[in-house]
């Protein structure tokens, strides 16, 4: 055991933190989920990407570092103690990049990875439809062939930031005789394509940031494929596989939100014994989630892998998001509820936008009422039914 | 960064499981509540002739000259089987507070080494009652500042009954005039961080055994025709007790790793170990005893041995929330 960082580590950390610390803007970016705050913050995708930060762990051929995943979650550290900016371009970076990197073919990876990480092509999801969201075997949008391509008919929901994004990865099912998981294929769409209607949803927490997506007959290449036709069920829960389990919510995101709640406490916590317990008790959550990520990491350098362990992790980090920002709002009292224009808010706002965006942590990426089915069957092993 | 247990490390794991497993069945872990001297059976000498006991002595005094790294995981399977033999007190704390003692202790030092001598320990605030007391033959105890040697035929013992039948405490009083200092406040910290790790990986054994015995349960349990471990409010309440476990465990092995190295945030780093495998704790005992239903109520029924050990362990060497304060104050809070 050596729980200390190599000196190319530490090299590698004083350059992440040197670049974020001159290049992070100062104050908040207009909100990501406005079409004016998504530009901006596709500009600074653009920024990240001109300097090799956008996707240190890529190959360079793509615009990466080759960073290694620890120098990733170096990285990712540093990005969240200098408050960079929302990616929104992580959909794409994080869930289907690996999953191009392991299934697409050498035309795709070229097609797609350069543009995904300069920000010039932003992904949405595509899983959750009106009547399959944790059921997603029960999807019913549909490809069907035709001469060079498919035709996609259907409707997919909750596509976070749709109205906004460019392109889309989802399930559709290409073998009408087939049922549940067998029969899908993995497609990636033009959200510009004729027959794609991109409807606006208002959500908890901002204006219009999900959106519902329709598809009548729309043409897509044959080359819109990711991985074998009819195995798309396999190819996505590869993407789900790494977004609950590491990629999608590193450490450094916790542990920089619980060093501001330590400084909120000394700010406003006026010394409240049973507010500081909570203070300590995030603080601690963060710190056992960042040591579980480095056991994680051990592992898979050793040459193993992530499996339904993930779900432990998912429940974790949701649930520990969701508590840091009650004891927050706790914390401020009054101010709690106050947005961004009230002349008395504190820290702009801040708390109370991470405590709508944590009460979605539960429900995306699989419900944890799933997470919880998955660990208790696949995990310890007790009966389906 | 690599963030794992050596193979000798694993390996000395796996045996000292597979001892356990053989020589500490849970009817060996009743006698013990019946014999003289709070042992049973022959896990205590077959442990000192594995090196266990004297794990933290120096090689002079028979020791392994080991560390709280190596030390750890046989600390877990000790608590996976509910051992009363006393691993935290003698082996963590003592043996290497007798070393620190120099030549004054290094006679006790030899033969706690080789399991001859059993020393408790008693610490103020969080071991206020020494484990073992009735028989040990000698004491690690604290008295304002300093930390004494203290033999036991000087030692005015009280017994002071647990609801954890094997853990024969007593309070302890010396005069310390009698007794030999072995440090002072330095030694006093060192020895509640050493506790406090020990009782802490304990609590990841018991935690996970009551996981893994109550997911044996649920499985062959059958009511309405099925399994109960089928039903969606038995499965959520043993995964919350497995995040619980899997989230105090790499808070409990970077604590050894501090303790090994020195770390000079190895305090608040133990705290952080003991106040989550504590709280752990509590919630694979509650969930345990919930999903047994009323034959894990009953003294005839082993799953009591391990709930016990659950709470005495999770409230010793400082409770949880004792542990977020020391926290809370390495923060500046």
């Amino acid at each position: 055991m050596d729980l200390g960082f190599s000196a190319e580590e530490e090299q590698f950390r004083a350059e992440c933190r040197g670049w974020l610390e001159a290049n992070v803007p100062k104050g908040p970016l207009p909100a990501h989920d406005t079409q004016e705050g998504f530009d901006i913050h596709r500009e600074w995708e653009g920024l990240l990407a001109e300097n090799r930060w956008s996707v240190v762990s890529w190959p360079e051929e793509y615009g990466g570092r080759e960073a290694s995943l620890m120098e990733w979650l170096i990285f990712e550290e540093e990005y969240y103690r200098a408050d960079g900016p929302y990616r929104i371009a992580q959909n794409g970076i994080f869930l289907l990049a690996p999953t191009i990197f392991e299934f697409g073919t050498k035309e795709q990876q070229d097609r797609f990875l350069p543009k995904m990480a300069t920000g010039e092509e932003i992904w949405a999801q595509g899983w959750s439809e009106p009547n399959a969201g944790s059921d997603l075997a029960g999807i019913t949008s549909k490809a069907t062939k035709v001469d060079g391509g498919w035709l996609l008919t259907g409707q997919k929901t909750w596509t976070t930031r749709g109205s906004f994004c460019d392109w889309l990865f989802g399930l559709f099912r290409t073998d009408p005789e087939a049922e549940r998981h067998r029969g899908m294929s993995y497609f990636m769409v033009d959200l510009k394509a004729e027959g794609v209607t991109v409807n606006p949803v208002g959500k908890l927490d901002g204006p219009a940031a999900f959106a519902e997506v329709f598809f009548e007959e729309a043409f897509v290449p044959d080359d819109a494929v990711l991985g074998e036709v009819n195995n798309g069920w396999g190819v996505a829960m590869a993407t789900t596989g790494s977004e609950r389990g590491l990629t999608l919510r590193s450490p450094g995101r916790f542990t920089a939100a619980t060093d501001r709640l330590i400084d909120l406490y000394k700010r406003v916590g006026g010394g409240d014994p049973q507010l500081r317990d909570r203070v300590i008790r995030s603080h601690m959550e963060a710190e056992a989630y960042r040591w579980s990520t480095f056991d994680t990491v051990t592992k898979i350098v050793e040459g193993g892998s992530i499996g339904a362990e993930s779900s432990l992790n998912k429940i974790f980090w949701s649930e520990m998001d969701l508590t840091l920002h009650q004891v927050a709002l706790d914390l401020l009292g009054p101010q709690a509820e106050l947005v961004a224009e009230a002349p008395d808010v504190v820290d702009h706002g801040r708390w109370m936008d991470g405590y709508l965006f944590a009460l979605s942590g539960p429900i995306y990426a699989g419900t944890n009422e799933i997470q919880r089915n998955i660990a208790a069957e696949r995990v310890l092993g007790l009966p389906r039914k | 960064m690599h963030f794992a247990f050596s193979d000798d490390q694993l390996l000395f794991r796996d045996t000292v499981r597979d001892l356990l497993a053989k020589e500490a069945p849970p009817e060996v872990l009743r006698a013990a509540w019946d014999s003289d001297t709070g042992a049973a059976g022959k896990t205590w000498s077959e442990l000192a002739a594995m090196g266990v006991v004297g794990l933290r002595a120096p090689e002079h005094a028979g020791g392994l000259a080991m560390t709280d790294l190596d030390l750890v995981l046989l600390q877990e399977e000790a608590g996976r089987a509910a051992l009363p033999d006393p691993l935290v007190e003698h082996v963590a704390v003592a043996v290497p507070a007798l070393e620190a003692g120099g030549d004054a202790a290094a006679d006790t030092l030899t033969s706690a080494a080789a399991g001859d001598a059993t020393v408790s320990v008693a610490l103020d605030n969080v071991a206020t009652y020494a484990p073992f007391g009735a028989s040990a033959s000698a004491f690690v105890a604290q008295q304002g500042t300093s930390l004494y040697l203290v033999d036991g035929a000087t030692a005015e013992r009280t017994p002071q009954p647990s609801v954890d039948e094997a853990r024969r405490l007593i309070s302890l009083t010396f005069d310390a005039a009698q007794a030999t200092e072995l440090g002072g406040a330095e030694l006093i910290a060192t020895s509640v961080n050493r506790g406090a790790l020990a009782a802490a990986a304990q609590l990841l054994g018991i935690s996970g055994y009551l996981i893994d015995t109550t997911t044996e349960y649920a499985k062959e349990r059958q009511q309405f025709g099925k399994p109960i471990g089928v039903h969606q409010a038995v499965k959520h309440q043993l995964a919350d007790a497995l995040v619980a476990l899997e989230f105090a465990r790499p808070l409990v092995y970077r604590a050894a790793y501090s303790l090994a190295h020195n770390d000079p945030e190895a305090s608040a780093h133990v705290s952080m170990a003991k106040a989550q495998a504590s709280d752990a704790a509590a919630v694979a005992a509650r969930a345990g005893l919930q999903l047994h239903g009323a034959i894990g109520y009953t003294d005839e029924y082993d799953l009591q041995l391990w709930l016990k050990r659950a709470w005495t362990l999770g409230s010793a060497w400082g409770t949880a929330a004792w542990h977020r304060d020391r926290v809370g104050t390495a923060l500046g809070i």
